[in-house]
């Protein structure tokens, strides 16, 4: 019974997390660019040193805000991936591959803002995030 | 209590051996890869020809392969040997086996020739995912089968076994609902899914390790309360809670809604404690004949029981959503996932190999092989101390110092990850100490001639 229970729950709760849970607020819908550079992203295993969101691996920045933020822009993206650095490969992508993958970045912006360190902690322990 | 005599070299004194010791080369293999990756991150002008994104990868899915496979391989002996039941499927084991070994060639390749799926336990591309999903299916079958054979109600280990098993499949599926545009056309849905499919994988397989720590501890007690007792069904539920639920706080940062975030941060790391009562509980109950007789297997496990204590008091601090807000992103995470897959689960898992080994091999197990797993013990859990008191150190300083940017903290941090791979050389030798003496004992051909007698 117990067992039942706790299935039965399970699947109450994730249907709640994969519709009202993960809405987008406030974030245009994806485009054709967005999901092939987010296809390259993982094609090309960026996440093993690269974060979205603050997941991911440690090697190379967090990218969630590269691109929308006014200092570094999608120009400093693209010298990066386009020259590689000394940590990081040139991955002998082409003018269209980086544009995509330069859309899936400033889309991943759009959604959401990943700088923790300037979230608001409640009294009770948890934080709320500047969305803007 | 039951007694009934086996001869070691049988067939069933071999089931699930295999696994096990592909297992053990797994984890030989992947903490390897892990001090390779290490240095390469440190100093990544070395070692041409492999890239970091590559042998991170590699690291992670031999991780998760050491674990099942050790998991697994316990599982497949410990039903016909210890509990008297015949597997309902015994072919089924072995075409398992061998889709494993070769789905795991295919997956090496694919990495080392740079075909990726890009996820973060499964990286591979997916369509190697379709022959692990099928030998799940042929596992889960095959167990649920034989454990069905049981008169009387299930030990708690037959349930959390049977949990792991069906939530690894509920889970391995979530994580290529990317694959499908519904899920993938929202990047806040897409990322909070891929890694609420990686939270729950966790606790499948903490249901698979938990089942074996409760099997591993009945078994050198012969106490066969402990596994009907009402302690250990209120772990199991709070293993399934946190297995539901407990992925939340790897994603506070993800813009999801915040019942998702609250939700993890009320169920807390509650499984934890009853783990660690348990474990201390049932140390107190052993008399010194008991502890003697599996001396290398309850060494494993009381040392998990302390990796435990640990982990508990940095596990309840990042789920605490303020705490986590500075430890995100940082080298406190790894420390993390890190002290949990080996200082518990590797622990866990090498006190139900040495379990194995102590009863299969009998008197053989002495000299080298016995000095080389005690030293290799010592060196591996003497290292993983220091290992991850560097990570604590280079997460906190990443965590509470205000950078200029990304590249400055690096910088800062590379005294403390050196400390962390020097660390990481000591632990690898520790636990290829560990595992070229248990290889020794398990390899084919090397049992014991003697029948041995086993509680049934």
């Amino acid at each position: 019974m117990l067992f039942i229970a706790l299935f039965v729950s399970f699947f109450f709760y994730s249907a709640g997390v994969y519709t009202s849970g993960t809405a987008l607020i406030d974030a245009p819908s994806a485009s054709d660019s967005v999901h092939r550079g987010q296809a390259l992203f993982r094609e090309n295993n960026c996440w093993a040193c690269h974060q979205i969101y603050g997941l991911g691996g440690y090697m190379g920045p967090d990218l969630t805000n590269i691109v929308i933020n006014p200092d570094l822009g999608p120009d400093y993206a693209r010298l990066f991936i386009e020259e590689g650095t000394d940590r990081m490969p040139n991955f002998e992508l082409n003018t269209r591959e980086v544009d995509d993958i330069i859309a899936y970045l400033e889309h991943a912006g759009a959604a959401g803002n990943y700088n923790p360190k300037k979230g608001k902690v409640t009294w009770y322990g948890t934080v709320e995030y500047d969305r803007e | 209590m039951e007694q009934s005599n086996m001869t070691a070299n049988n067939r069933d004194a071999r089931s699930g051996i295999n696994f096990i010791i592909l297992g053990l080369l797994s984890l030989g293999a992947c903490v390897l890869m892990g001090v390779l990756g290490a240095f390469k991150y440190l100093y990544p002008e070395t070692l041409s020809g492999f890239e970091f994104h590559q042998l991170r990868p590699i690291h992670v899915s031999l991780a998760v392969a050491w674990i099942f496979l050790a998991a697994i391989g316990g599982i497949y002996h410990y039903l016909p040997n210890y509990r008297g039941l015949t597997l309902a499927w015994p072919k089924a084991m072995q075409v398992h086996f061998w889709i494993f070994v070769i789905t795991g060639i295919a997956i090496l390749t694919a990495y080392l020739m740079g075909n990726f799926g890009g996820r973060e336990y499964w990286a591979y591309p997916p369509a190697l995912s379709a022959p692990i999903f099928a030998t799940w299916i042929l596992f889960g079958v095959n167990i649920v089968f034989t454990m069905k054979k049981e008169k009387g109600p299930w030990p708690v280990y037959y349930w959390m076994w049977m949990t792991g098993i069906i939530f690894f499949l509920i889970t391995f599926s979530e994580a290529h609902l990317y694959l499908i545009p519904f899920f993938n056309e929202n990047i806040v849905r897409e990322t909070t899914i891929q890694w609420k499919s990686y939270g729950a994988l966790v606790g499948s397989w903490n249901m698979l390790v938990y089942g074996t720590a409760m099997f591993v501890m009945e078994r050198i007690s012969g106490d066969k309360k402990l596994a009907h007792s009402n302690q250990a069904f209120l772990l199991y539920t709070l293993s399934f809670i946190a297995l539901m639920v407990g992925w939340a706080h790897h994603v506070y940062a993800v813009p999801s809604a915040p019942w998702v975030r609250m939700t993890a941060y009320i169920i807390s790391m509650a499984e934890l404690a009853i783990l660690m009562k348990i474990i201390w509980e049932w140390r107190a109950s052993l008399t010194p004949d008991q502890k003697h007789a599996h001396l290398q297997s309850y060494r494993f496990i009381f040392a998990a029981d302390i990796w435990v204590f640990l982990n508990l008091i940095l596990a309840i601090l990042i789920s605490i959503p303020a705490f986590n807000l500075f430890s995100h992103g940082t080298h406190i995470t790894v420390a993390h996932a890190m002290g949990t897959t080996i200082g518990i689960n590797t622990m866990i898992l090498m006190g139900s190999v040495f379990l194995i080994v102590e009863e299969l091999a009998g008197e053989r197990f002495k000299g080298w092989t016995k000095k080389w797993a005690n030293q290799g013990f010592w060196v591996s859990n003497l290292s993983l101390l220091v290992f991850l008191s560097a990570l604590m150190v280079a997460g906190s300083m990443e965590a509470f110092t205000e950078w200029e940017d990304f590249y400055e903290q690096s910088e800062a941090v590379v005294p403390m990850l050196l400390t962390f791979s020097i660390s990481g050389v000591g632990l690898l030798a520790g636990l290829w100490m560990v595992v070229v003496a248990a290889l020794s004992l398990l390899k084919p051909n090397a049992t014991n001639e003697e029948p041995i007698t086993v509680n049934a």
